[in-house]
């Protein structure tokens, strides 16, 4: 019993520290990724072709000075950027990462990492609620209104291949797979729909209202600054990467082997190939208005989910 | 000469164009067809593409300022130069006092006297160039050609009020004694082929 709890607390803390900084790391790839694709360098002077630019942010942002606004709902405020980063890394404590490493194999693992990251929707709402900034309110408006819209869609979206499954354990969909190939060939509109709403969950560019410059400043995250901000940052990255690891997992075969790829690696391929999806669609797409991504969602997502759902269904009986 | 009411009521089809604006689907059938259309229509991945091509052509336009610079042009107007005359390396500016004059920032302060041999000699000639807008109308006027506009545009101070004396900005000699001092191009010189381009003043009518 002390062996595992001991054991479970080095999972934990690696996995803290490896996506830590991953998602540092995944900000110096995103910021050359996007620069090569608009024709620019990108970061370059700090260290060779700018690899220590992840060093510098990091410095910087530990040593900004950390302002509270003087008219912000205080504990609240600070408690915000916590819960973004805190919700974020406890939904990873049922992803089964590589083979074998997975914090605790939940037998509701993909309900529970859903259910999870939904609940990270407070840090916006509280964060901006708590700023007494006009862009924050309307930052965590959109926040509320996009998030939980889409909240359906992941499920929904989910539920097909779970239907095909009839498991809500993340390794029991992994093993499904070696035996019944990736899940993507059977719900290709499932994975579509999943990365649609995974998109607009992690507040990735199609579906970037809540923080759009242009529009209002950095919406929840107006009012923050240094670490407090980081935390924020280090909680999407970290969604983003769950984000990845359930699509890999769920539609595209999980850990498998593929053909001579070792499973481990394989996943680690699938997932570096989704990131830069991510950051691919970031540099090729325009945001789309609020009032589109409403519609988006209801008028069209959903009810294709629950089409897919009905039909598979169908197929199942 | 047209009159105001023929004027009003004048014909402008020929000159202006109607740009038919795009019409909506009104019809429930026709807004779902529009959508199933831009869906499938692929013009996503065509986003998608074209970035993805640049970024495997390496086509990188960036210039890192401080090691690269792009070349400006020879009328670029920046810091100020005051030339000497080529035959003698003595200063060509008379004090005559034009581009003080004409100096529409108020930047330029010059000062004159009689020299030892009853002759106007400059004794003080100063720039504020934290006043300075860069118009070229200093260079433009001289009749000299003393005062031009050189390419140096990298000067900063820690001061608004920065000024220059005539001192900083005229050609050192040990550079003019090496044929140094750039005579033409520069803002307020005169262009390479002056001399083809003078003609003789038709005196006669």
């Amino acid at each position: 019993m002390d062996s595992y709890i001991l054991w479970t607390i080095v999972k934990v803390v690696v996995i803290l520290t490896v996506f830590s900084a991953l998602a540092g790391i995944t900000t110096y790839f995103e910021r050359k990724v996007l620069a090569f694709m608009q024709r620019r360098l990108g970061p370059q002077h700090v260290g060779p072709y700018g690899i220590l630019q992840v060093a510098a942010d990091g410095i910087k942002l530990f040593t900004k000075e950390d302002i509270v606004p003087q008219n912000a709902i205080k504990p609240i405020f600070k408690i915000a950027p916590v819960i973004a980063a805190a919700t974020a890394f406890i939904a990873m404590s049922a992803v089964p990462f590589l083979p074998g490493i997975i914090v605790s194999d939940v037998n509701i693992g993909i309900l529970f990492v859903v259910g999870v990251m939904a609940v990270g929707m407070y840090a916006p709402l509280l964060a901006g609620m708590a700023s007494d900034n006009k862009w924050s309110i309307l930052g965590a408006a959109r926040t509320v209104v996009q998030m939980l819209s889409f909240e359906v869609v992941t499920g929904l979206s989910l539920i097909a291949p779970l239907m095909m499954v009839g498991s809500l354990s993340l390794i029991d969909i992994n093993n499904y797979q070696t035996t019944h190939g990736w899940i993507v060939v059977a719900q290709p509109v499932a994975f579509i729909l999943y990365l649609i709403a995974g998109y607009a969950e992690t507040n990735r560019t199609p579906f970037d209202l809540l923080e759009h410059e242009a529009e209002i400043v950095t919406g929840y995250a107006t009012e923050y600054s240094g670490m407090r901000w980081g935390l924020f940052a280090i909680g999407e990255y970290a969604n983003m990467f769950t984000v990845a690891f359930i699509a890999a997992l769920v539609f595209l075969g999980g850990y498998n082997d593929m053909w001579f790829i070792p499973g481990g690696l394989a996943i680690i391929l699938k997932v570096s190939a989704l990131i830069f999806l991510f950051l691919w669609v970031r540099a090729a797409w325009p945001h789309v208005r609020p009032d589109q991504l409403m519609w988006l969602c209801w008028k069209v997502l959903m009810p294709l989910a629950v089409v897919n759902i009905l039909i598979t269904g169908i197929v199942l009986i | 000469m047209i009159d105001f009411k023929d004027y009003k009521n004048r014909d402008i089809s020929v000159d202006y164009m109607y740009v038919e604006g795009s019409s909506n689907p009104t019809t429930w059938k026709e807004k779902f067809s529009q959508v199933v259309k831009r869906t499938l229509s692929g013009e996503l991945f065509v986003g998608l593409w074209i970035v993805f091509r640049e970024m495997v052509k390496f086509n990188i336009h960036t210039i890192q300022y401080p090691l690269e610079k792009l070349p400006i042009s020879p009328r670029y107007r920046a810091l100020h130069q005051i030339k000497r005359l080529m035959e003698s390396g003595n200063q060509r500016c008379i004090g005559c006092g034009l581009c003080e004059k004409i100096c529409i920032a108020n930047c330029i302060e010059i000062g004159t006297k009689y020299g030892s041999k009853g002759r106007k000699v400059v004794n003080s000639y100063t720039i504020n160039l934290g006043r300075c807008i860069y118009c070229g109308y200093c260079a433009e006027v001289c009749p000299e050609l003393a005062i031009t506009h050189g390419q140096d545009y990298e000067h900063v101070s820690e001061q608004r009020a920065h000024f220059t004396t005539m001192a900083e900005l005229v050609t050192p000699m040990d550079q003019f004694r090496a044929g140094k001092q750039k005579e033409f191009p520069g803002f307020g010189a005169v262009s390479p082929n002056a001399d083809e381009n003078i003609k003789k003043t038709p005196l006669a009518y």
